[in-house]
């Protein structure tokens, strides 16, 4: 498992895309940051962290999008199907190296803040609360990316695919306010990643949606592992 | 060392393997032979864990594979139809790689190195996989799967893409390896099996039709003769004579035209060599020979053979 996961931090470096992840992440978040704090003059973060969900939806899929599908496409997976590692080790390999790189990443993005002490004085432990609640989400998404990489053999359905999903998780708050009918509206929110966030915002640190997150990822790596477990006996 | 009973692959209605059972002993080097699409690629990747099969099993060492893959995937080495790379590493991060995930216990170093020197690609340890031949590649895959020294090692079609020198290569590699190891691999050529195997399996459609040793197969093929001939002469006249020889079977003019000689296709009867008859035939009429070769079977033709003699055998 360590060896996938080696070797997964490697390809993000040797080939373009950590880069590219990297790049389109801070270019993303500091212009959000920019026009959601500093423009408008503000040191509260919740804002930021609120755009920056619908950042993510375009961002994680780039992280995700190869995982399976190009060792499909390159027939690789051989290799790693026929070694002593279990499918699960194979698969929280693969969604390890995914998250290591989004959480340095979003680590990095919190130089940001520094300038926030110079013009006011943010509420620190409300930032922090976000700030956790952001990596929670970062992690529901990868885990539905691995999932949707596993279905396909090109990497481009599987960021299409994921990028799908993802509208559909964050979304679902906004159809939530425009719908009457209490059934849809009760699955809708069961869904609803967002406005499991809102509590956050508030200064809330929300034990409820954090399970709720942690469960979320489990589901998806749970359905990704059976993806492969059903695809050998097809 | 590895035991096959009954195995079973069906896609739908569609049987890829269809009930097959072998055994290969320690220190073998057993040969698959088939025509694309026989299911020698769905076995292998059955035994190595790649694949489930639908019913029967497939044991390595006698571990089931299905019931405890940690254990059996330690046994083997194995190289699918195209080699499992990663274009974007170079071939030693991809050795050190391969190294780890088979949690290999034997110095890295040293290992790796000895690997490299028998597949010949220590001149190109540094370099990135994307932009080697596809006969290093080949090379690669098959390294790769001698990591960690298996008991068992399975190669689907090993000397594909490589040149003339290389297979020379890999196939004395392959008859090292058999000396401790066991190994299976598959083909469609038939010169291959012949030059490295001690026992050949042939499959087609699915199904075992032959499971020899090397030799009672080779011996099989040799009892048909067939001759190509280039003989100088006018070619009518030259066809009755060849049909008048003894023990001709048929001969049919192939049309080829090469100078002033034609080329015949000649059959003979079993146990019959009448390349001696057929010169002192041409020569009394002045009708100098120019070319003459036994005609290889192939691997159809093989099949034919081989399930001939498998009908009478049961009538």
């Amino acid at each position: 498992m360590l060896a996938i996961y080696k070797k997964e931090m490697r390809t993000y470096f040797t080939t373009p895309l950590g880069y590219v992840f990297i790049a389109v992440f801070l270019a993303v978040s500091g212009f959000i940051f920019a026009v959601s704090t500093l423009q408008s003059q503000t040191s509260d973060l919740s804002g930021y962290f609120q755009l920056m969900i619908f950042g993510y939806i375009v961002m994680i899929p780039i992280l995700t999008m190869r995982s399976f599908a190009e060792e499909r496409r390159a027939k690789t997976e051989q290799i790693l199907m026929t070694s002593p590692v279990s499918i699960t080790g194979m698969i929280m390999a693969k969604f390890l190296a995914a998250f290591s790189m989004f959480g340095v990443t979003v680590l990095a993005s919190c130089l940001y803040y520094l300038p926030l002490f110079k013009y006011g004085e943010p509420n620190v432990a409300k930032a922090a609360g976000c700030f956790i609640a952001m990596l929670l989400i970062g992690m529901c998404f990868i885990a539905v990316g691995i999932f949707v990489s596993t279905l396909t053999e090109s990497p481009v359905t599987a960021s299409i695919g994921t990028m799908g999903i993802l509208v559909g998780f964050a979304g679902a708050a906004i159809f939530n306010n425009l719908i009457d009918t209490y059934l849809i509206r009760y699955v809708l929110s069961w869904i609803s990643i967002y406005s499991r966030y809102i509590n956050f915002t508030y200064g809330i640190f929300d034990i409820a949606a954090t399970l709720y997150y942690l469960s979320i990822t489990a589901i998806f790596l749970f359905l990704a592992v059976r993806v492969y477990e059903r695809r050998r006996y097809a | 060392m590895i035991e096959i009973t009954n195995l079973v692959k069906n896609y739908g209605s569609k049987f890829a393997v269809d009930d097959i059972s072998f055994r290969v002993g320690k220190g073998e080097i057993v040969g698959f032979l088939g025509p694309n699409g026989a299911g020698k690629s769905t076995t292998m990747n059955i035994l190595t864990g790649y694949l489930s099969s639908t019913s029967g099993e497939a044991k390595v060492g006698g571990i089931d594979i299905l019931e405890n893959p940690y254990e059996a995937k330690k046994l083997i080495g194995f190289l699918p139809e195209q080699p499992p790379v990663y274009p974007d590493m170079t071939v030693d991060e991809y050795l050190n790689f391969v190294y780890e995930i088979k949690q290999c216990k034997l110095n890295r170093e040293k290992h790796l190195t000895e690997i490299r020197m028998v597949t010949k690609i220590d001149d190109v340890r540094k370099r990135l996989i994307k932009n080697l031949s596809k006969g290093y590649r080949q090379r690669v895959g098959i390294a790769q799967a001698l990591v960690g020294n298996p008991p068992v090692i399975i190669f689907d079609e090993p000397t594909v893409g490589l040149d003339p020198k290389q297979i020379i290569e890999i196939r004395n590699l392959i008859r090292n390896l058999g000396q401790n190891h066991t190994v299976i691999l598959s083909t469609h050529i038939l010169s291959e099996v012949q030059a490295v195997c001690d026992r050949i399996v042939i499959i087609n459609e699915g199904k075992i039709i032959a499971d020899e040793k090397t030799e009672n197969i080779t011996r099989v093929v040799e009892e048909n003769r067939k001759y190509s001939v280039k003989v100088c002469g006018p070619q009518r006249e030259v066809q009755a004579a060849l049909n008048g020889l003894a023990g001709v079977v048929a001969v049919e003019a192939t049309g080829e035209r090469d100078g002033d000689s034609y080329t015949f296709q000649i059959e003979a009867e079993k146990g019959n060599d009448l390349r001696k008859a057929l010169f002192y035939a041409m020569s009394e009429r002045n009708w100098p020979i120019i070319g003459l070769e036994a005609v290889g079977m192939n691997l159809e033709e093989v099949f034919i053979k081989i399930m001939d003699a498998d009908l009478s055998r049961k009538r």
